[in-house]
């Protein structure tokens, strides 16, 4: 890899399987590199947020390693930021998951659970399924999805999902079994998607190509 | 929308790809890597990995089978088999398995389900259930393929495992596993209904409208599938089974497969929208 490519860096919080999304940054072409280190975030030129498992826990690994400022200083600074599944709720103010409190609030809403039952149906969660993602209001032609059709399949696995104050971040909706979600976001530097882009075949890799070449980081100029 | 998957589900032994025969042992049917990309590339929703020897000392090879599959096929992987404690299961994830699925280890030690999902998050952990109907017509929860007793009650057992934070529970019914006979439909409506969490229904395919039977339950999260698509794959594509070892005799006979209607997944994928059964395809 060249090494004056710009860097992405996967954050580690010690959740989930990064494995995965490095492949997916390894397979398109993206120059990343997994890391805990406060210092490796501070000099990223974009942040991938993955994750798997519990708010809560993430969000006190995030403080632990001191890397939650590190994220919202550079967020806030203009970086381009992916946040994914579990790293996507953790951008939002605070989740409604017991005890679970605030997150980094870097897009203003909150995190709730799929109900148990609705219209006296039982609902099955997580969810865990391959879903179509549909637009709102916002256009996607011009983000990450832009190579993506209406009704697309992506995989999708999550008890929780985000709720933002205002709709205009909606980039796509996903209907559960007749309740309507917000599956990815996009404000500014800030995009982030509910479901795996790495575990959605092709058309997932193409997210993350696609990302990479909005945010200029296959320009091998660095800054 | 309520999508439903099929899961391809791929024994391991060692280097190898086995399908359990009753009162046959094992045959070898191809190299699992091979049979990886051919499912990946032909729209399978996930792929379950099982290592049936659920033995320590080959377990190299299915992390080398794992880790070499991950880096090429970005759909969910899924790996079991043997997985004992915390650290096996981290093991696993960290050469690149999305979930695991516990069996033994969760009936020996149910605190496990409730220490890994924990620690890993819920949608991580898959729990087996072995199921096999007694004469009296209750179900029992066994392991190690239908091998080894257990006494427990097979819904009892589904419930504790969820309320103890398993994501995803795969029923197999033992019974009619590998008989090409359809699933058990009683035994898999009534997990499903006790349950909160997705359900899986494994053991018995025969022909694709088996698959249909089962999902036009609306309440079963996704269909497990071994044969019907292994023998699907080894007709398309007679594999070398000059390069395998162990009981390769069943390959070199090319004999036919008369208790299964092979098919691919594409062709089961279209049978479930005709039957209005959503699916990605």
């Amino acid at each position: 890899m060249d090494n004056n490519l710009k860097k992405v860096i996967i954050i580690d919080y010690q959740l989930g399987n990064l494995f995965s999304v490095k492949q997916a940054c390894d397979t398109v072409g993206i120059n990343s590199q997994i890391s805990s280190n406060r210092e490796d975030v501070l000099n990223a030129d974009a942040l991938i947020l993955p994750g798997v498992g519990a708010f809560i826990e993430a969000m006190n690994n995030l403080r632990k390693f001191r890397l939650d400022t590190a994220i919202q200083d550079k967020v806030k600074s203009g970086t381009p930021i992916f946040g994914i599944c579990l790293g996507q709720q953790l951008l939002f103010t605070e989740s409604e998951e017991f005890g679970a409190g605030q997150g980094l609030d870097l897009i203003s809403g909150l995190i709730k659970r799929f109900p148990n039952t609705f219209d006296e149906r039982k609902i099955k969660v997580p969810h865990i399924a391959w879903n179509t993602i549909y637009t709102m209001q916002q256009e996607w032609g011009d983000s990450a999805l832009k190579d993506l059709d209406n009704n697309d399949f992506m995989y999708f696995i999550h008890s929780y999902y985000v709720k933002p104050i205002d709709d205009a971040c909606i980039l796509t909706i996903t209907n559960y079994d007749e309740i309507e979600f917000c599956s990815s976001i996009l404000k500014n530097n800030i995009f982030a998607t509910q479901f795996h882009p790495e575990k959605s075949a092709d058309k997932g890799l193409s997210i993350y190509r696609n990302w990479a070449l909005i945010n200029n980081l296959y320009n091998n100029e660095r800054n | 929308m309520k999508t439903v998957g099929i899961i391809p589900r791929l024994d391991i032994k060692g280097p190898n790809l086995v399908k359990g025969i009753h009162l046959e042992g094992l045959r070898v049917l191809g190299k699992p890597s091979d049979f990886a990309k051919y499912y990946y590339e032909q729209g399978a929703d996930e792929l379950m990995f099982m290592d049936v020897v659920a033995s320590l000392y080959e377990r190299n090879s299915l992390h080398d089978i794992i880790s070499e599959t991950a880096k090429s096929i970005f759909i969910p992987i899924t790996v079991g088999g043997g997985l004992r404690s915390i650290s096996d299961i981290k093991e696993v994830l960290r050469v690149g398995a999305d979930k695991v699925c516990l069996n033994t280890a969760a009936i020996k030690n149910p605190q496990i389900i409730k220490d890994a999902s924990r620690m890993f998050g819920s949608s991580t952990i898959v729990v087996a259930i072995e199921a096999i109907k007694e004469s009296n017509g209750k179900y029992l929860a066994y392991t190690d393929n239908g091998r080894e007793y257990t006494g427990v009650d097979v819904f009892e057992w589904a419930q504790k495992v969820a309320e103890l934070g398993a994501g995803e529970i795969v029923i197999t019914s033992v019974d009619k596993e590998g008989t090409g006979q359809g699933y058990d439909l009683d035994l898999i409506s009534k997990i499903t209904n006790l349950v909160g969490i997705p359900v899986i229904a494994h053991g018995g395919a025969g022909k694709q409208s088996h698959i249909v039977d089962v999902l036009k339950d609306g309440n079963i999260s996704s269909a497990m599938i071994s044969s019907l698509f292994h023998y699907h794959f080894i007709k398309e594509n007679r594999s070398q089974a000059s390069t395998l070892e162990g009981n390769v005799e069943f390959l070199k006979q090319k004999r036919s497969f008369h208790i299964f209607e092979p098919c691919s997944i594409e062709v089961v994928k279209r049978e479930l929208k005709i039957n209005y059964i959503d699916c990605r395809l």
